[in-house]
């Protein structure tokens, strides 16, 4: 359940990347947030990944606010968050599986153990038998793929991506949708910023939230 | 328990691995780590050798008791028994008479000695204390000459006190060597670390956002440290080592020309273990006050 109160964003030299805005999500929902370039799509993405932090207002996320948010906890927040981001940040110093294993590395899971979840991961995005190339070998859409690999190979209980097709060809772009709609299958909450949320899930019943120079006007 | 053992054993392993990609770099970090320590390590080698080079010649901690001249035999066994007793094994004793032949026996001192109309040298004993501290041996010094029977004790001070002070002197010089290059030793490692967490900024970034702790992303770096600093002062074990073994024999041979049995001693195993703990331990500093950075990151 995410619920944000009378979020403000404010930037320094005075910019208002977010005014008053309200939602709720819940567990499990399929939240598009759309608008057009600078309405605060991606400022919402990052208060709701505790990237930044609201000027004003509260933000609860898995039952805890990031605006009163000790530093110290955020690494524990974001460990069930998944992100994924239009650039990806896959690091191009290590395979595909090294990738993945990082989140796994991170949480001090048992080597085989992590080995095991990141090949299930890297399965499950369609690029197991592609675990021991570098990612800079490997196209855009599959990129993006992997990026979702790793994002979900913690087992959030939140998915949240920035403009995830956005780079991507028309069917790179449908086999990342699809994902996203089989992690929302399985009850996982997905929020997606994207700026052309019309038809990207036909016949689904996602939740829009649409925002207009930082105010949400749907 | 046994996860956070795996996360310090992977830190450990990627540290080793980000040795191992730029080893050349890595190489001269190590050297340069290895001579600055290696420096001040030579600096204490030497003290120690010239101590034992110091202990070795005999006469750095003699000390001579003389008896009265009316000192008779009683006074003499008295004295043995008391000397026995403070320096077991330590002392032996030369009679006047075995003096005077001693002085009879120098060169240009035989027509002198046949002048004398007595001998006038008095009993002796001659005292080598196995601990030759220049405190001890005066307060050795001050016990031995209020006995009764005892009319002097001589003792070379000066020549123990000019070389005591030397040996403070070339120590203090040493632990100055070592405080400097154990500044730099820091500084080294800093700028390795430094370099270092720029040059993973985007891991670091990355790992923030899936969740990384500022100790897992530290960890790597600290291990770097301790590792370099370690390797680093093998290095200046290796060095020392080398080194003695280089001058040993020529300083055998110019000791043997004096008369000495000495021997250049090296670095031991518990040096060597010293000189790596010391590295590992200031690599550790240097990397702790490095990995500052990626907080303020």
């Amino acid at each position: 359940m995410i619920v944000g109160s009378q979020i403000y964003k404010r930037y320094p030299g005075g910019f208002e990347a977010l005014k008053n805005v309200s939602f709720e999500i819940a567990g499990g929902e399929l939240a598009l947030v759309g608008g057009h370039s600078g309405a605060g799509k991606t400022t919402l993405l990052k208060l709701l990944s505790a990237i930044e932090r609201p000027t004003s207002g509260s933000l609860v996320v898995n039952g805890q606010n990031l605006v009163a948010l000790r530093p110290a906890a955020l690494p524990f927040l974001r460990r069930n968050l998944g992100l994924v981001f239009q650039d990806q940040k896959l690091l191009f110093d290590r395979s595909a599986l090294e990738n993945v294993l990082l989140p796994l590395e991170i949480i001090g899971l048992a080597p085989r153990e992590a080995q095991r979840r990141a090949r299930a991961a890297l399965d499950k995005v369609g690029l197991l038998a592609r675990e021991k190339t570098n990612p800079i070998a490997l196209s855009g859409g599959e990129q993006q793929r992997l990026a979702i690999a790793r994002a979900v190979v913690n087992r959030p209980t939140i998915l949240l991506a920035d403009e995830p097709t956005a780079n991507l060809d028309e069917e790179s772009a449908r086999q990342v949708l699809d994902l996203f709609i089989a992690f929302h299958q399985v009850r996982v909450t997905v929020i997606i910023a994207t700026h052309a949320p019309q038809g990207l899930f036909p016949g689904m019943a996602a939740r829009a939230l649409t925002l207009r120079h930082g105010m949400l006007i749907a | 328990m046994k996860a956070w053992l795996q996360q310090h054993l992977a830190a450990l392993v990627r540290a080793a691995r980000r040795l191992t990609d730029s080893p050349l770099s890595a190489l001269l970090s190590i050297l340069a780590i290895g001579i600055a320590m290696a420096l001040p390590a030579a600096g204490y080698l030497c003290l120690d050798n010239l101590k034992a080079l110091g202990a070795n010649s005999g006469s750095a901690q003699q000390m001579s008791l003389f008896l009265d001249a009316d000192a008779n035999e009683k006074t003499r066994a008295d004295i043995e028994k008391r000397l026995e007793a403070l320096l077991p094994g330590q002392w032996r004793f030369i009679s006047r008479d075995a003096a005077l032949r001693q002085m009879e026996a120098n060169e240009g001192m035989a027509e002198i000695v046949a002048s004398l109309p007595k001998n006038p040298l008095p009993d002796a004993f001659i005292l080598e204390p196995d601990d030759a501290d220049p405190e001890h041996l005066e307060a050795l010094r001050a016990t031995l000459g209020a006995w009764p029977g005892v009319a002097h004790v001589q003792l070379d001070s000066a020549w123990i006190k000019r070389f005591d002070a030397f040996l403070r002197l070339g120590r203090l010089a040493a632990h100055l060597l070592a405080v400097i290059f154990a500044a730099g030793l820091i500084a080294v490692t800093f700028n390795t670390i430094r370099l270092q967490v720029l040059g993973q900024a985007e891991e670091i970034e990355v790992a923030r956002l899936i969740g990384a702790t500022d100790a897992f992303i530290r960890r790597p770096f600290c291990y770097l440290g301790v590792l370099q600093g370690a390797l680093g002062g093998l290095t200046a074990a290796l060095l020392l080592l080398a080194g003695t073994l280089a001058l040993a024999p020529p300083v055998s041979r110019l000791a043997a020309l004096y008369g000495s049995a000495f021997v250049l001693r090296g670095p031991s195993f518990l040096h060597a273990l010293a000189l790596i703990a010391s590295g590992a331990s200031l690599g550790w500093l240097g990397a702790q006050l490095s990995v500052r950075l990626i907080r303020d990151q």
